[in-house]
Parts: C-alpha cells; sequence; structure tokens
C-alpha cells in the first residue's frame, strides 16, 4: 500500500544572486513510499534528498506537482492543518536540534504541549518514551549533559511522542561514531518493527542503508536516478552515482588501476564472479574449476549479506596448463550463469 | 570634605532618582526594545515571518536613531517631550530620552541574541507542529534567554550612564548632582562620590546578571 506518494514534484529556490537563476532543488521527482517500510534515500550534498524530506513534512510547499500522505493531497492544506499533520510526522536531526532550555523530559514533553495534550497524559507518555529509548534514568538533565547517541535517543523520543505514523530522519546518524551510529540505527530498526511506523532515512551512507532500508532512492541533481529494493540496487546498480555509493561497502570488479596491480602479484588469469543469491552460488563455480584440475586463488572481493540475502564479487587468479585454464572458465562459466572477464591488461 | 558630609542627604536623594530613571527607562525602553526586536528578528530574510517592507522600515528606523550621540538627542527630543506634556528638564524627562534613545539599542541586542538560536531548533519546534507564533514567542526567547540577560545587563549599565550625561540637562539624579555640586563649585570630593556610587551601581548591576546568566545556563 503506497503511503506516501510524490508525484511530479519540483522545488525551486529564489535565485540568491541578482543574476544568479532560481536554484531547483528537487526537479519532477516521482515516489511511491510503501506503508511499514523503512526507505532510504541517498545522495550526495545538493542532491535534494533533505528538500524531498521537507516537502513530506510540509516545512517546504512544492513550487509544483503534489505531496500525498495516505491519500491525502498535502500541498493543499492550510496552516492549521498542517500543523496537526505534522503531529503524525516525527523528525530526527543530524544535529539533534533539542531545545537547550529544556531537560530531556522536557524535550519529549515539547511535541505533547504544542498538541494541548492535557497535563496528566504528558507525564507517564513521556516517561514509556525515556523507557523505550532506554534514558529513563536521564529525564531531569539537560542536552549539554548527554552524549551524541543520547541526544540523538532523545530526538528520537521527541520524534515519537504524538504517535506518529512517518518518522523523518535527516541525516541522524551522520555525526555519530560508528559504534553509536549502530547503536541508533538498531532503535530506528524497533520504532519500524515495532511501532510498525513508516520511516524515511536521508544519508549519504551506504552503509545506513544497507543496515536499515528495505528500499533505496538514489538521488542526483535534484532528481531520482535509481529506485527499487536494497538487494537489486546494490546487486545490479544502473547509474555512475549510485555505483559509487555502492562501490563504498561492495568491493567493486576490479578494473584500470587496481587490476593491472592484481595481475602483477598473480601470475594466473585473473576473472571475476559474481555470487548473486537464488541465481548465482559459489559451490557451482568452484566445483566447475576443480573439475578442470587447475589452480585458483581468491585474491580480490568478497561475500556480503545484504537483509540475508548474499552477493558479492569474486575475483580469483586461476593458473595451470592454459587449455585446462581456459576451459575451466568456460565451463564455470555455464554453470554459473554469470561470469566477468576482464580484458588483459 | 565637609562640603560633602552637608551635602550627603543631597546625594542619597540624587542616587534615588538615578535608581528611578534608571529602572522606569529600563521597563518602558526595555520592553519597547524588546517589542522592535522580535519584529526585526521574526521578518527578516528566511525567518519565521519575513517581510522585507517592515524588515526595511525598522532596519531603517534604529539606524537613524541610534547613531545620535545623547547628548545632542536629548537636546532635541526636548520638543517632543513637551508635546506630550513631560517638561523638559527633571526625572521624567530624564526617562523619557532615556526610554527613546535605549529602545533602539535594546532592539538591536535582542535582534542579535535571538539569532544566537539555531535554525535547527526552529525547525525541529515547526517540525514538532509549534505555529509560528508560539515558536517566536516562547521558544526563541527562552533558547536565547541567558544572552538575552547578559544583553540587558550591557544595557542597564549603559542606562546609568545615559542617567548621568542627562544630569548635564538637569535631568537630576547623580549626574546633575555631581555637575552642580562638584564640578561647577570645584569641589572634587564631591564629583568623586557621585562617581563612586556609579561604579558601586554598575558593579552590583553587572554581578546580579552574570549571576542569574550563569544560572539559566547551569554553569
Amino acid at each position: 500500500m503506497t503511503f506516501i506518494r510524490l508525484t511530479g514534484v519540483t522545488k525551486s529556490f529564489p535565485p540568491t544572486g541578482k543574476d544568479a537563476a532560481p536554484v531547483v532543488a528537487v526537479d519532477d521527482v516521482s515516489l511511491e513510499i510503501p506503508a511499514g517500510s523503512i526507505t532510504g534515500i541517498i545522495g550526495y550534498s545538493g542532491a535534494g534528498k533533505s528538500t524531498v524530506l521537507r516537502l513530506v513534512n510540509a516545512l517546504e510547499k512544492p513550487t509544483s506537482g503534489t505531496v500525498e500522505i495516505d491519500g491525502r493531497d498535502i500541498t493543499r492544506l492550510g496552516e492549521r492543518d498542517l500543523r496537526a499533520l505534522r503531529g503524525d510526522i516525527g523528525m530526527i536531526f543530524q544535529q539533534f536540534n533539542l531545545f537547550d532550555s529544556r531537560t530531556v523530559a522536557g524535550n519529549v514533553a515539547y511535541p505533547l504541549e504544542v498538541a494541548e495534550r492535557p497535563r496528566a497524559d504528558i507525564r507517564p507518555r513521556v516517561a514509556e518514551l525515556l523507557e523505550f529509548v532506554g534514558l529513563a534514568d536521564k529525564a531531569k538533565n539537560y542536552p549539554e549533559q548527554l552524549s551524541g547517541g543520547q541526544k540523538q535517543r532523545v530526538g528520537i523520543a521527541r520524534a515519537l511522542a504524538t504517535d506518529p505514523r512517518i518518522l523523518l530522519a535527516d541525516e541522524a546518524t551522520s555525526a555519530l561514531d560508528p559504534e553509536t551510529t549502530h547503536e541508533v540505527l538498531g532503535l530506528l530498526q524497533r520504532v519500524n518493527a515495532e511501532l510498525g511506523i513508516t520511516i524515511l532515512v536521508i544519508t549519504h551512507e551506504m552503509e545506513v542503508v544497507r543496515t536499515i532500508a528495505d528500499r533505496i532512492v538514489v538521488m542526483e541533481n535534484g532528481r531520482v536516478i535509481e529506485d527499487g529494493a536494497v538487494f537489486d540496487i546494490l546487486s545490479a546498480p544502473q547509474h555512475a552515482a549510485t555505483r559509487r555509493f555502492v562501490s563504498s561497502i561492495i568491493d567493486e570488479v576490479p578494473s584500470g588501476e587496481k587490476l593491472a596491480t592484481l595481475r602483477q602479484r598473480h601470475p594466473g588469469r585473473v576473472v571475476t564472479f559474481t555470487v548473486r543469491d537464488g541465481d548465482v552460488t559459489q559451490a557451482d563455480v568452484f566445483a566447475a574449476l576443480a573439475r578442470h584440475g587447475v589452480r585458483f586463488e581468491l585474491i580480490h572481493g568478497g561475500i556480503n549479506d545484504i537483509g540475508g540475502r548474499v552477493f558479492g564479487h569474486l575475483t580469483l587468479s586461476v593458473s595451470g596448463d592454459a587449455d585446462a585454464v581456459d576451459a575451466a572458465i568456460a565451463d564455470a562459466g555455464t554453470h554459473a550463469a554469470l561470469i566477468e572477464e576482464d580484458v588483459r591488461g | 570634605m565637609d562640603r560633602l558630609i552637608d551635602l550627603l542627604p543631597d546625594l542619597w536623594e540624587a542616587t534615588a532618582e538615578t535608581l528611578y530613571i534608571v529602572s522606569f527607562s529600563l521597563v518602558l525602553g526595555g520592553i519597547a526594545g524588546l517589542l522592535i526586536g522580535l519584529a526585526l528578528y521574526a521578518t527578516r530574510a528566511g525567518s519565521l515571518f519575513p517581510n522585507r517592507v517592515v524588515f526595511g522600515f525598522l532596519n531603517v528606523l534604529v539606524n537613524f536613531f541610534r547613531p545620535i550621540p545623547f547628548v545632542i538627542l536629548l537636546a532635541a527630543v526636548q520638543p517632543l517631550a513637551r508635546s506630550v506634556n513631560i517638561r523638559g528638564i527633571g526625572p521624567e524627562f530624564g526617562i523619557f530620552a532615556i526610554t527613546i534613545a535605549s529602545m533602539f539599542a535594546i532592539s538591536r541586542i535582542v535582534e542579535q541574541n535571538l539569532l544566537t538560536v539555531k535554525p535547527g531548533v526552529i525547525e525541529a519546534a515547526r517540525a514538532a507542529g509549534a505555529s509560528r507564533s508560539r515558536v517566536l514567542f516562547r521558544l526563541v526567547p527562552r533558547e536565547a534567554l541567558a544572552p538575552l540577560v547578559l544583553g540587558y545587563t550591557f544595557i542597564v549599565v549603559a542606562l546609568v550612564d545615559m542617567t548621568a550625561i542627562a544630569g548635564a540637562v538637569a535631568a537630576g539624579g547623580l549626574g546633575e548632582f555631581a555637575i552642580v555640586y562638584g564640578f561647577k563649585q570645584f569641589n572634587p570630593w564631591v564629583t568623586w562620590a557621585a562617581v563612586l556610587i556609579i561604579i558601586v551601581i554598575v558593579q552590583l548591576v553587572q554581578f546580579f546578571g552574570n549571576g542569574l546568566a550563569r544560572r539559566i545556563l547551569r554553569r
């Protein structure tokens, strides 16, 4: 079921200089985000992903196109309805953006105060939320007394206060160290699994998307250039920008200088097999090579677990009798659906 | 020295007058300055209620009054004071002139301190469903409270200074006391007694302001 739908959305900002052209941050973007999913929007800075996020909770209004949430076009809503809508959409930030003048409990209570919930209901709700994010003992502390990871957990508790159906995460882990990032991502997964909240994450880190998302949207220059299930995008990226992101977490098929170095170090014929769950298995490849009595060793690449499915490039150096090597590689190629052999350097 | 002892009752009276002028100017100028400062902050480009016309008008207005030296402003606003039935001398005139001068200075200090609130914090509040006016009137001043307190402390010190200057045109207070009984009668003891009290007032105000800001910042 599509929950958030952007149709032909363009957002341009007024020019910054006198003779400058208007800045088109989002350019004719159409997107469908299913209910209950975790979708990762990835792109370099300036790709327009932040703006897309702010179009969803209407902090920005599109120049053209429509944004629908649960079938309702939010671009037509007035300020009062928008405020109610924002109560249904939580948001967390890279810099946490906690209120320094309020305690941890006060921060979490803020959206409830804004929504004019009775005071008697706020206190137990805040306690429950702090319990959920594991900060029950920090209720009376102030943000400056917390670590980055703790601050983000307060941010998450605050974002969840009004029981939203959507959570927007704006580079929520980019200011955190790897271990804390893991902790926060784990919490977001719990938010999704236990509370059924649809999560939209924007990031420039593929690792974040790989860890928690089930769908990826790749953006470049304000446009969506690729969009699909995480496994499909990671195992078969179509665009150059997507390949660059994928290469940050998955060893690529070696080429150029990398390949030349490998060739120099390993005397055999260098070939790369792409292993893909449900499609190609390593066992078939290795069995075929073994049948021809050639020697082979793994010199580059590896196996990745993407949401429980296996994918990776294995670069092997195959040596032995020249004819046997050719036959072995040809044989492995028929057994395993995909073999890539690089042009000899 | 003997002369100073004779004048002690007048000195206390002048001190009381100075405190009277400073506190009334602070309340009036402080409130007016807070409102203008909030308006400047809110209407600037990219803020909560961006409005070029209003911002431009207020900006020019503040910039128009700010550079006028206070001694000259004192003379310049005398006709204005008379038109609202305030005599051109005495403490009430002092309050009138200082309020006008200080509200523009205060508005800049308020504006600058409100600008220290990170835009991300405002965005977080808006994303939580808070209205623009709720953010402007409740969240932003609270988040900027410590620098605001320090800004106002700075202003109180400036007000004491202005009060002394206003004394030169017979607006009362320690300034007038120092000039009439000290300077004009060649009695440095009297002048210095007034100076000493002014220093004490300034120190107390600064001490109190710093302490309050520290409490707000919990440091």
